[in-house]
């Protein structure tokens, strides 16, 4: 059974035991339009929560994409170089950036759950 | 007998398909002519000049002699000279018409300006000749640095750097040696930058060696002095603030930041990309700025935008000249000298960080923006800034009504920032809106830039545009805008239309970008 947390900048976190797939949420790439670029972190890299974790690059801006909770990379999603429209098209399934070996399972009680997210994006209008 | 039936002089009446054909034999466009690359259409075999065959030619080349044809494409002088002119009727440009690129100050270059750079003096020197040939070339960087230390109130000036991010670099490689000469070259590493910055300005930081602090823009648009003193701490070397910043508005808290930032141990590092909007009106040394460069290239017109090499010197404050780069330009007994050795300032406390460029800089747009500024005068560049405010606030305030502005109907620097907010549930896109901008005749404004507002439009009209030419500029964005608001959203989704190529797929050029040509292969004529 997996559940999935979301930060004020728009990654999830899809958490299963102690480990959690990482990736943007829909609202993020349809903000971003057509992603056009991925850079994803080394495998076992450690980052910490709020670190700069990979850059994605859609036609009209580059972002970052930040760890939500600090972790050790166990893979990343290889298959985004060669079709990063994989993020466009379901950013929740194919489209995810890197799987976390999750540190500290506590620091996910900061971050908000579907219910809480999707009442913060209404507030962002 | 005279033939008196001439010529038809008006046009048979024609009938709707006719009007507009879809395709032409030749793929032209009326007198808009295709142009194929010239490894397309060129062959190795012709040549522009004739050169008679050596009598006796002996290689030398040995073993290195080419084995394989270099497949260099040939052409008629014709031939090659149609090619460019070809090309630079498909180039728009300020020349040739409005050009609202937000933050980039697209203004015009006075011909005056040309005709100076080209005085032989100036244009047909070398950098290696000897300085004593080249010394009223050297007072004329001399009388630019005294131009540009006076506009803005700074100690000195680094002339070298070549454009906007080069001399973001310049500042910042100054403000790092100057941190390494106290010391605190290992624990300060951290750059603070706005999220309305210039992004050239993170990438410098990151470039240079130092991760950034993003600072959140207030609901105004601008930066607070209490958000920048919050994201300060002993770890911080420098903020990087553009004022006025990409949303077009003057920074009120920028004397409160800058004490904050010394206080706190850290340096100045302002983009001088907008310095259009407060030339002659403000001086950033007055604000308690440490480095600004300036975009000679914008603010000064010398031509940019494909159009010519920039040139971005950086003023720096008293506690970074020390450590300004080679070369400096010194004059001594009546004699101009280019100080190129840091050796030569042993002993005197200045410690340049290197070199920015090989050689002395642009002297081509030294000559340009000097030419702008003694023809303006004084006064004459604070009224170009001036205007140019004035400019973009009469484009602010006779669209207010028709597009909306993320920060309310208020005044704005030299540069109107609207969002789509109106676009909401019309079926356009910024991006609709500006390609429409295309079948008008207009270079679309900057769109989607700065990242803070959505759907950004972003329109700087400079003050090189008459009221007339703002007001056909206006009620041409008034009307696509009703447009807009009818629902001709054909007009916005399809466009360009009339321009002589549709509406590209930027997303497969970026994920796909073909930057080579290759060659086709050559189609077998044994086939059947």
């Amino acid at each position: 059974m997996s559940s999935s947390y979301f930060t004020k900048d728009h990654e999830y976190i899809r958490v299963e035991g102690d480990t959690g797939i990482v990736g943007i949420s829909d609202y993020a790439q349809e903000q971003l339009g057509d992603v056009v670029f991925v850079e994803l972190p080394a495998k076992g890299a450690k980052i910490g929560k709020g670190d700069q974790a990979a850059v994605v690059e859609s036609v009209k801006a580059a972002s970052e994409v930040y760890a939500p909770v600090a972790g050790e990379v166990l893979d990343v999603n290889g298959a985004l170089e060669g079709e990063p429209g994989k993020i466009n098209q379901d950013p929740a399934g194919a489209g995810w950036f890197f799987k976390l070996k999750i540190t500290d399972v506590k620091q996910l009680d900061g971050l908000m759950d579907e219910k809480a997210y999707a009442e913060y994006l209404k507030t962002l209008g | 007998m005279l033939n008196n039936q001439g010529r038809p002089t008006t046009p048979a009446a024609a009938n709707e398909s006719a009007a507009r054909p879809r395709k032409t034999f030749t793929g032209n466009s009326g007198l808009q002519q295709e142009e194929a690359l010239l490894f397309e259409t060129g062959r190795a075999d012709v040549s522009g000049v004739d050169i008679d065959e050596p009598e006796v030619f002996t290689s030398r080349l040995g073993a290195l002699e080419r084995k394989t044809p270099l497949d260099l494409p040939g052409f008629s002088e014709p031939e090659a000279v149609r090619h460019y002119v070809r090309l630079s009727q498909k180039n728009y440009s300020i020349d040739a018409g409005l050009y609202p690129l937000g933050s980039c100050t697209m203004k015009h270059n006075p011909r005056l300006n040309e005709k100076m750079a080209r005085l032989p003096g100036f244009g047909d020197i070398h950098p290696l000749q000897p300085q004593s040939t080249v010394q009223g070339a050297l007072d004329l960087i001399a009388e630019l640095e005294r131009w540009l230390i006076e506009l803005t109130g700074m100690q000195s000036v680094a002339m070298s750097p070549k454009a906007g991010a080069h001399g973001e670099a310049c500042g910042m490689m100054a403000i790092k040696a100057a941190i390494e000469a106290r010391g605190e070259g290992k624990t300060r590493n951290v750059v603070l930058v706005p999220d309305s910055a210039h992004g050239t300005n993170p990438a410098t930081a990151a470039l240079i060696g130092y991760s950034v602090r993003a600072i959140p823009a207030r609901e105004d648009g601008t930066v607070s002095a209490d958000a920048v003193r919050s994201a300060l701490g002993p770890d911080v070397a420098a903020i990087m603030l553009t004022n006025p910043n990409t949303c077009g508005l003057f920074e009120k808290e920028i004397a409160e930041i800058a004490k904050a930032i010394h206080e706190a141990g850290a340096y100045f590092y302002c983009d001088g990309a907008n310095f259009n909007a407060i030339m002659g009106k403000v001086r950033p040394g007055d604000l308690g700025i440490d480095a600004m460069h300036i975009n000679l290239h914008k603010t000064f017109s010398t031509p940019h935008g494909g159009g010519g090499p920039g040139a971005g010197p950086v003023v720096l404050s008293k506690a970074l000249s020390p450590f300004a780069p080679l070369p400096v330009f010194s004059k001594s007994g009546g004699i101009n000298k280019i100080n190129e050795n840091a050796g030569e300032f042993a002993g005197s406390g200045h410690h340049p960080f290197g070199r920015m460029t090989a050689f002395h800089g642009q002297m081509g747009m030294y000559v340009r923006a000097l030419s702008y500024m003694l023809s303006h005068g004084a006064d004459g560049l604070k009224q170009a800034a001036e205007d140019a405010v004035l400019n973009a606030n009469y484009v602010r305030a006779c669209l207010a009504d028709v597009m909306s502005l993320p920060f309310g109907n208020r005044p704005c620097m030299h540069e109107a920032l609207f969002d789509d907010k109106w676009l909401k549930d019309t079926g356009v896109t910024t991006l609709d809106f500006a390609k429409a901008m295309i079948d008008e005749g207009y270079h679309p404004m900057t769109m989607y830039f700065p990242l803070v507002v959505h759907g950004a439009m972003l329109i700087e009209p400079t003050e090189s545009e008459s009221l007339a030419s703002l007001d056909l500029f206006i009620m041409t964005l008034r009307d696509l805008a009703f447009g807009v608001k009818r629902g001709e959203t054909d007009r916005f989704t399809q466009a360009p239309r009339l321009a002589p190529r549709q509406r590209l797929d930027e997303t497969l050029a970026a994920r796909q970008p073909i930057l080579r040509w290759t060659k086709p292969e050559p189609v077998s004529e044994a086939a059947e």
